[in-house]
């Protein structure tokens, strides 16, 4: 971790809220860029799931993080609180390292 | 507007801001797994304070992959916030100074219970209270994961698998349209595609592309 990239996220991340807040005020963008920049998240955040579960580096490998993480979807599909789907998904990855070693 | 309406709503409020400190926690730890320091950490969720690309670039830094990509799935992640501003813009009243703190301040969770509330003078309080509050709580938690995650080694307590958990949570209320669940999809697979052929980080920018199923207008692409 850099300085330089927190506090470049920090400018951008200040730079995105200021421009909807205060510059672009009470005028209307564009429907489609709307829809799009909605999505930002589903499709960026279904990547970050997959990244984090299944690669180390650029390697693909199936682990104990997988079954940690399957917990998870359970646990959110049943709307479990955040804090819960978490510690369910932590809990079982180091159960399963804990009895393979 | 009642009085038990307000107090209603300031509860709901700090309650949320409360949970947020909780998961705030979890991004201390994983920040100080990545490679930060306590500092940084700290900095981070003060300056930044915007989750989802706070955890995206701790978790592409923790790969290895380069600040730019880092910062660019961080931003993206951070545009939306652009969108929030637009919808609270009109609902805050103030002169500049307020409007440049209300801006530090809108985040998913003040926006969304804002725009919850139907009075006017109700959707302030609740932008305002669920904004400060969340502020509070999350460097708080921040600091409290950060000072933890400095004793202890990650991957036996399966924190490892924290990380993508944290995002399974984050991903869920994304995934209510069928456009939401279609540009999820899009964007999973185009990650799991590139992640063996582009450098560390990219693959989660070109995922991005998942987001191109919003062109299409509401009639043909029912939500």
């Amino acid at each position: 971790m850099t300085w330089g990239l927190v506090l470049g996220l920090a400018a951008g991340a200040y730079l995105f809220k200021v421009v909807g807040m205060v510059v672009i005020g009470d005028r209307a963008i564009p429907p489609a860029l709307d829809r799009c920049l909605a999505l930002v998240p589903a499709a960026l955040i279904a990547a970050i799931v997959v990244k984090d579960t299944f690669s180390i580096g650029q390697h693909m490998q199936v682990d104990a993080r997988l079954a940690g993480v399957a917990a998870a979807v359970i646990a959110a599909w049943r709307k479990a609180p955040v804090v819960v789907v978490i510690l369910t998904a932590a809990a079982v990855t180091a159960l399963i390292r804990a009895i393979h070693g | 507007m009642s009085s038990g309406e307000v107090r209603g709503v300031l509860t709901t409020c700090i309650t949320l801001g409360l949970a947020v400190g909780v998961f705030a926690i979890s991004f201390g730890v994983a920040a100080i797994a990545a490679g930060a320091s306590v500092a940084q950490t700290c900095v981070m969720s003060l300056l930044v304070f915007t989750g989802a690309s706070q955890f995206s670039a701790v978790s592409v830094v923790r790969d290895g992959g380069s600040v730019g990509s880092a910062l660019g799935g961080a931003l993206l992640l951070a545009a939306r916030n652009a969108v929030f501003g637009l919808t609270m813009s009109p609902r805050i009243k103030g002169r500049l100074g307020t409007r440049l703190v209300a801006a530090q301040l809108t985040i998913d969770e003040s926006t969304a219970m804002a725009t919850a509330q139907t009075d006017p003078r109700l959707q302030r309080i609740a932008f305002w209270t669920t904004g400060a509050s969340i502020y509070v709580f999350w460097n708080i938690g921040t600091l409290i994961g950060a000072l933890v995650g400095d004793s202890i080694d990650p991957t036996t307590f399966g924190l490892d698998a924290a990380l993508p958990a944290a995002f399974v949570a984050m991903l869920f209320p994304h995934l209510r349209t069928r456009r939401g669940r279609r540009a999820a999809f899009i964007g999973a697979a185009l990650c799991a595609a590139t992640i063996p052929v582009l450098p560390i980080g990219v693959p989660i920018l070109c995922a991005s592309l998942g987001i191109l199923v919003g062109l299409r207008p509401d009639a043909r692409v029912p939500a």
